[in-house]
């Protein structure tokens, strides 16, 4: 335990600063998760792990001499026909039936991806250098790199395009339809097939953004995928489905959550107090629910 | 049929004593299959009985397995000393003292992740359907780091269970450790059967089928789902027992806490076998046991590719297990009365 925190009230301001530049990021995942969950009732846990496969993308652009911000326009065009294929060979099979079925599909997904990603990458801890440099505040007392600065705009960018994307284009109303009444949607034409494909095609696109921008302001490793697929769960149900400020709220307030965690209990307990926030949430949510429940009775 | 049961019962058992003798270099694998078949018959309890599909299961599993060892250690010298010499053995067991703290620390590690689970049930199982699912998901992820942080049980350098003490022949430690599983085997078997022919079976199958109406029936369901909990705690926390004996190594993610292992197979050989029977979760344990070893061994390193296609082979086309495929096949074998009529007309209507 490390109260230097609440000693300095700069590094609380670091903190803050840095959660919210990594909760728009997470923010940006949990939408696409909204996105898929509320259009086709599925939860898929191998998210993670396409956010991770779009990362390695612009680490390998980085590798081979190419600046890893142009990863953020790559990544999402191969991973948008990654979703697309994973959709048609394991998710078309799965999307009307039980949700239980759907988690332990898209889990055997996520493990299969995490070893293929420890055989072709390898099991190093990774990050593509951007050479951003850093912003310093408050009489250099803060801290903050410019890559993050720029994953944040990046992603609010991709998020704002999405969303007048949704709301203007014929897909995305075609999707909106769906995801409200999929039987009545099929009824007036809309080919909810090509609409479930699409929607798992942009999830995974959004992903690739996603991880592109976390290999350049963090690290990246096989194994990393299951948290972001928590983490973005939890801003999910924090928020509901279709609430978009809700979603980014609750990202910002997630990550200065993680970091206030990161300094005080220390970082070995990082992920499992993501974890145990999100039991703690579920229970919270539960006795609401259930006081909600005789309420009504 | 009750013959035939006797003489299947009685083939299985002598079987059961006779392996180690007659497969001796399969020994800790058989120890292996029993931890696993109880895994799996137990996660069928709440999973394919009450509908409950947890992921979780693997926290009391886990938990037993730290409480076992380190009951185990600590009867007999300090705790923390002892995870702080790592592999070096400054202490060593006496065979008295082995099998006495094996003892004590097996009941602690049955008794206390059964008290885990009622406590936490509560809370844990008003939640429904998928919520619950990744909610244990959370739970056994988060147990696994957070005992990876605590100094006293090893940290993230791991805790060396006990080695096996010195009583005569090398071959004593693979019986032990088998006769050990073997024995937890049946006890988990009398007793899941024992569940199975009473009403607690009903009410569990009725909250599976529809839990609103199972509680305007007047059952007070919660009561029922967390004892149903609490028995799979039990078995969940014995194997885990036995289990960190016999690698005689604890990790905190790789081993205990091991939720994309061993907590997704569990799940897995249920489905594998048929959720919601008797006969499922152990048939499909078995051979998930016998593919999986066949596997590690002709494709090291492969193996993990080869789980997650598993997983979504079977989870795709195979949902009802090997037991619900006997079952629609041979429906009279399990007691359903079938009008030849009706099955005529659903053949030709496919």
């Amino acid at each position: 335990m490390d109260f230097m925190v609440f000693q300095y009230p700069m590094i609380s301001v670091q903190a803050c600063l840095d959660g919210i530049l990594l909760g728009i990021l997470f923010a940006l995942i949990a939408y696409g998760m909204a996105l898929q969950w509320g259009v086709m009732n599925i939860i898929n846990i191998a998210q993670g792990d396409l956010v991770i496969l779009g990362g390695y993308i612009a680490y390998f652009m980085y590798l081979y001499g190419i600046h890893p911000a142009w990863g953020v326009i790559v990544s999402p065009i191969i991973m948008f026909f990654v979703g697309i294929a994973i959709y048609k060979l394991v998710i078309n099979k799965v999307v009307d039936r039980d949700l239980f079925i759907s988690i332990l599909a898209t889990f055997g997904i996520s493990i299969l991806f995490m070893q293929l990603m420890n055989f072709a990458f390898g099991a190093d801890v990774v990050l593509a250098n951007s050479d951003y440099g850093t912003t310093m505040l408050f009489n250099n007392n803060v801290v903050l790199p410019n890559s993050k600065i720029f994953s944040a705009f990046i992603s609010i960018l991709f998020a704002i395009c999405l969303v007048i994307y949704m709301k203007k284009s014929k897909l995305g109303r075609a999707i909106r339809a769906t995801a409200q009444n999929a039987r009545a949607a099929k009824i007036l034409g809309v080919d909810t097939e090509k609409v479930y494909a699409a929607t798992f095609g942009i999830n995974a696109a959004l992903c690739g953004v996603a991880g592109a921008l976390i290999s350049i302001t963090f690290t990246i490793h096989p194994y990393m995928g299951l948290p972001y697929t928590i983490r973005s769960f939890m801003i999910v149900i924090i928020a509901g489905l279709g609430n978009l400020p809700g979603v980014a709220m609750s990202g910002m307030g997630l990550g200065v959550f993680e970091e206030f965690a990161d300094y005080i209990l220390g970082t070995e307990f990082r992920i499992g107090s993501v974890f145990l926030l999100l039991v703690l949430i579920l229970v919270y949510r539960r006795f609401k629910l259930s006081r909600k429940r005789e309420y009504l009775k | 049929m009750n013959k035939n049961n006797l003489l299947l019962y009685s083939g299985i058992l002598i079987f059961g004593i006779a392996a180690p003798f007659l497969l001796p270099a399969f020994k800790v694998q058989l120890s292996i299959l029993c931890v696993l078949i109880v895994l799996a018959t137990t996660w069928n309890i709440q999973g394919g009985e009450m509908g409950y599909n947890s992921f979780g299961n693997i926290l009391f599993y886990g938990l037993g397995m730290y409480l076992c060892a380190s009951v185990q250690v600590g009867m007999f010298f300090p705790l923390a000393e002892w995870t702080e010499s790592g592999g070096e053995k400054t202490f060593v067991h006496t065979p008295a003292q082995f099998f006495q703290g094996m003892a004590v620390g097996l009941i602690v590690a049955a008794v206390v992740p059964t008290i885990v689970a009622g406590l936490i049930g509560y809370s844990i199982l008003g939640l429904r359907g998928h919520y619950f699912a990744i909610c244990t998901l959370g739970l056994g992820v988060a147990a696994g780091e957070i005992s990876g942080g605590i100094e006293i049980i090893g940290a993230g350098q791991g805790f060396t269970t006990p080695p096996f003490p010195d009583v005569g022949s090398l071959e004593s430690r693979g019986e032990f450790f088998y006769f050990l599983s073997f024995f937890v085997l049946i006890l988990t078997f009398i007793a899941v059967r024992g569940i199975y022919t009473t009403r607690f079976k009903l009410i569990l199958n009725a909250i599976r089928d529809n839990e609103d109406k199972a509680e305007a029936m007047g059952i007070q369901t919660m009561k029922y789902k967390i004892v149903g909990w609490m028995i799979s705690a039990f078995f969940c926390g014995l194997a885990g027992g036995i289990m960190g004996g016999l690698v005689g190594y604890i990790d905190s993610t790789d081993v205990a806490f091991d939720g994309r292992e061993m907590g997704v197979f569990m799940v897995l050989m249920a489905i594998l076998g048929g959720k919601g029977t008797l006969w499922g979760p152990i048939i499909g344990a078995t051979v998930f046991h016998i593919f999986k070893e066949g596997f590690w061994t002709f494709f090291l390193g492969w193996q993990y590719v080869a789980l997650g296609v598993l997983i979504v082979v079977i989870v795709i086309y195979f949902p009802e297990g090997i037991m619900g495929w006997l079952r629609e096949k041979y429906p009279e074998r399990f007691g359903e009365v079938v009008d030849e009529k009706d099955r005529k007309a659903q053949v030709e209507l496919k």
